[in-house]
Order: structure tokens, then sequence, then C-alpha cells
């Protein structure tokens, strides 16, 4: 408890404001990475993704692509990457590094939110006459959003818990007072830095869940069954009211 | 008019769905196709708005063909109907019947009006308009579908199975409806069923479909009851030993219809028809 209280007492205190490294410009740049890396890793994997899901073709390869991606060893990868690109950009590096971690949930949201489209729908829609173009954009982006959002969400947290280690290569970020608590064995610097980056993680969490909640088309939200309790039977039967 | 001419369809794991099919289509009237699954029925019928390739043949829609038309404008002038009604779960009622005029430049507002327009000629209340499609009964996501179909006022109009999945009453009454559309707005109806009374009860020309699109038989209803071509046909309408054969029992009030089973069905009197 002690050592919690001290986390907390260092989250709050009035030198995390000032000195060489204050906590929230920390938190901006860490919150930079994020963002920057989940939304070139978007404009990359959401139209290939859709491309994908659209179409059928490459489907394979895309879910071979993803698994494999999923099992990269981030540390390893952003330590590979400046080595290769040369220390000299390691910013550029460790982005790229995040970017191709943010990727496969990205892809995988993007094609399998326009898989999880009813193909009745989608024949309906081009039966009545829209373009390939139209039943993409009408019908399969605005029902398979959800899902996008939620491959988004995973690859957000991904990059967030990500960026600590982008420390380790002197870039800044939350993730710094851990790399610098380390040899100091200054523990309440380092809990103090964990719980920030936690909380991070769950208001990000928090607002992509509630975004993902709202992109839910109204139609499809309307016509579905209400949530019901397994523990109670006798709501079931109520629940399941006419609705015309 | 449209007209098959040796129409085949093979698809690339080696079925043919269809082989060898010549059909005209007369103009303004019910066609029905009927027969049982995997005699090509539907993909007939999704020839003549390209949702399916033929792999031979040529088809014509008042002498053009269609395989020359880009798809697109063809199927937004052809109106669709399928089972399942295959509206689009994110858009209300009113938009979902909007759709085709919309694609075809014309204005939200005016479309909408004229989707309101066609809630009425289907039957349904101007309250659903602003439903989604979830929040309706079977029945009225069906009504809604015919109104989409209708919403470019097309002269043709493709209705694939599109009463087979709700319950026999509501069926019955949107048979009903149809009879009365196809009588008030002069359209030219393609259905597919696989129902014979269906079939019989909406066509004016009833195509008998065998395995592979073979046509047993062609005719109105009365031709077909009254002379099926083989004993296919005769089973398939049910006048050997289904709920069409019906024989006259003699009682002293006079002569009674009964069926196979033994069940009356009507009393037989005389000069109603000659």
């Amino acid at each position: 408890m002690n050592l919690l209280a001290d986390a907390i007492a260092w989250i709050f205190s009035p030198d995390r404001l000032s000195g060489s490294s204050p906590l929230p410009a920390a938190i901006g740049l860490h919150l930079y990475y994020t963002f920057l890396a989940v939304l070139i890793a978007s404009v990359i994997a959401i139209p290939l993704g859709y491309y994908i899901g659209h179409t059928g073709r490459g489907r394979n390869v895309a879910i071979g692509i993803s698994g494999a991606a999923r099992a990269i060893p981030s540390f390893g990868l952003i330590l590979l990457l400046v080595l290769v690109i040369g220390v000299t950009q390691k910013p550029l590096a460790a982005t790229i590094a995040f970017v191709l971690l943010a990727i496969p949930s990205i892809l995988a949201g993007a094609y399998s939110g326009l898989e999880a489209v009813d193909r009745r729908v989608v024949d309906a829609a081009r039966a009545v006459g829209m373009t390939e173009w139209q039943i993409l954009v009408r019908v399969e982006i605005p029902l398979g959003l959800p899902l996008l959002i939620g491959g988004i969400r995973a690859g957000a947290l991904q990059v967030v818990a990500t960026v600590v280690l982008a420390a380790y290569v002197t870039l800044g970020g939350v993730g710094t007072y851990i790399i610098q608590g380390i040899p100091l064995r200054r523990f309440d610097m380092i809990l103090g830095a964990a719980i920030v980056i936690v909380v991070l993680a769950l208001v990000l969490d928090g607002l992509f869940a509630l975004l993902q909640h709202v992109v839910v088309p109204r139609g499809v939200a309307a016509g579905r069954p209400k949530e019901l309790r397994t523990s109670s039977t006798r709501r079931r039967a109520v629940v399941e009211s006419p609705t015309v | 008019m449209i007209e098959f001419r040796s129409v085949s369809k093979s698809f690339p794991d080696g079925t043919v769905a269809v082989d060898d099919f010549s059909l005209v289509i007369p103009s303004r009237k019910t066609t029905v196709l009927v027969g049982s699954s995997g005699s090509g029925k539907t993909t007939l019928l999704r020839m003549i708005n390209r949702m399916v390739e033929p792999s031979a043949g040529a088809i014509e829609i008042d002498g053009e063909s269609i395989l020359e038309r880009n798809p697109v404008p063809l199927r937004r002038s052809i109106g669709y109907v399928m089972q399942n009604s295959g509206l689009l779960p994110h858009l209300r009622v009113i938009d979902n019947v909007a759709t085709v005029p919309v694609l075809n430049g014309v204005p939200r507002k005016v479309a909408r009006a004229q989707a309101l327009e066609l809630l009425d000629t289907v039957g349904l209340d101007r309250a659903v308009a602003n439903r989604y499609p979830n929040q309706l009964s079977g029945g009225q996501q069906q009504r809604v579908g015919v109104a989409r179909g209708l919403a470019a006022n097309p002269n043709i109009l493709l209705m694939d199975e599109p009463f087979g999945a709700v319950d026999p009453i509501v069926r019955a009454e949107l048979q009903q409806e149809t009879i009365r559309l196809q009588r008030d707005l002069d359209k030219t109806i393609v259905f597919v069923t696989h129902d014979i009374d269906e079939a019989f009860l909406l066509g004016d020309q009833v195509v008998i479909l065998e395995q592979g699109a073979r046509i047993a038989q062609i005719g109105s209803p009365t031709e077909i009851t009254e002379n099926p071509a083989n004993d296919f046909v005769a089973t398939f309408i049910g006048v050997e030993q289904g709920k069409r054969a019906l024989s006259i029992k003699k009682t002293p009030r006079g002569s009674v219809l009964v069926d196979s089973q033994g069940r009356a069905q009507g009393v037989l009197v005389d000069g109603a028809h000659t």
C-alpha cells in the first residue's frame, strides 16, 4: 500500500509539471505517437481490407499475414527497425514499427466487417442496380462499421501499450519514466508511470467502445432483440413484444 | 416481350443449371416459372436482369439483346422482388422504397414523396415509412419489397419466390394484392415459385420446369389442368392423386365433387361454365 501511495503521490506531485520531462508533455507525446500510428495504419489497412472484403480476393493471404503479424514481438521489431533504418532516424523507425503492429487488427476489422454483411442484402443491392462502388459505400461500409471500429480499437490499444517501449530508444513518452526508473530503483516513479499508462489505455478503450456503440446503424440496432438476462426466464417471454 | 433463345448456363463446377432453354414471355401478362428446387427457375429469372450471365444463347427484351446493355441501368429499369425482401436494414422503409429513383438521380425529396404513394399502392399504412425493415412483420417487409420493385416504374417486374417465407394467410393476401397490382398497373411480371397452386392462381402463362430447366409444359392453368403433357406434369399438378384429382359422387340431391381422400370439395352445378 505504501508503494501505491508513493506512486500516486508521484503522479500528482507538482514536480511533474516542471523539470526536463513534465508528465503532461510525456502523455501528449505518447498519445501523439499512438494516434499518428493508428492514423497511418488506418490509411493503409482500411482500403486494403475493404478491397479484400468486397472482392473476396486475397482473403487467405490477409488472414495469414495478420495472424502471423500478431505474433511479432514488438520490442524486437522496434530494435530491428532502428538498426535497419539507422539510429539517426529513431522516430521514423519507431513509428513504422507501431504502424506495422496496428495494421493487422485494423485490416481484420475492415474485411471482417464487410464479410459480416448479409450476402442477401448485398445481392439485393446489386439486383436493384447499385454499382459495385455504391454497394461498398452505401451498404457494406455502414453495415460493417462497428467491426471496423472494433479493429481500430484493438490496434490502438496495442500501440498505446507498445509506445512505452519507444522510451527504450529515447523517444520519450510515458515509458521514459519506467526506463529511467529501473536503474534508479525509483519504484514510485515506475509504478506511477505504469498507472498513467493503464489509465490512458482504459480511457482510450472506453472512448472506442462508446464510438463502436454509436456507429451501429439504427435500423440494425432497432431490430435486435433486447438484451436478455439468462437468469430470468419470465422476462424472456415478455420482452419479445410485437413491434408492429 | 422477353425472349430466351437457346439459353444455357453451366457453372464452373460442372453443374448444368439451364440446358438449351427457349421461351417467349408476353408483355403485360404474368408468366410463372414453376418447378422443384434444382429446376433452374431462379437462374432463369436472374438472367433477365443479368444477375446471372448465360453461358450460351441470347436473351432479348423487346427485340434488343440485354447482353449488350450495361447491367447497372438494365437492373434499374427492371423491378426485382426477392425472397426475404432483401431490404437494406440500415435504411428506413421510405428510403428503401426510394432507393432506385435516388440512384437514377431523382431528388431525394421527390423520390420520398413518390415512395409514400407507393406504400398506398401496395396496401401499407404510411405510418411504417419511418420504421426500419427489422421492425416490420414478414408480410409487411414483402410489401415494402414490392413497393421498391415498382419505384422506378419499370415495365418488367421479376419476383423470385417473394411469398415463400410468409405464413399461408399473409401469403394468400399478398397473392391477391399481386393480382390486383398486375391488373391496375399492367406490368410484365415474371414470377418464380415451387408452389403449383400459387402458379395457377397468378399465372396467365405457366411454365412447368424439370431438372436443367427443361420445359415440361407451357400453357394457361386451364390448358395444363385439362391436358397435362406427360406423367411428370400430371403428378406435379396433382391431377392423379393430389387435391386436383376430383371425382363425382352421386347423392340424392345432386352430384358432389370429392377429392382422392373422399372429402367433399364442392357441388357440381350445371351450366356455370361452358
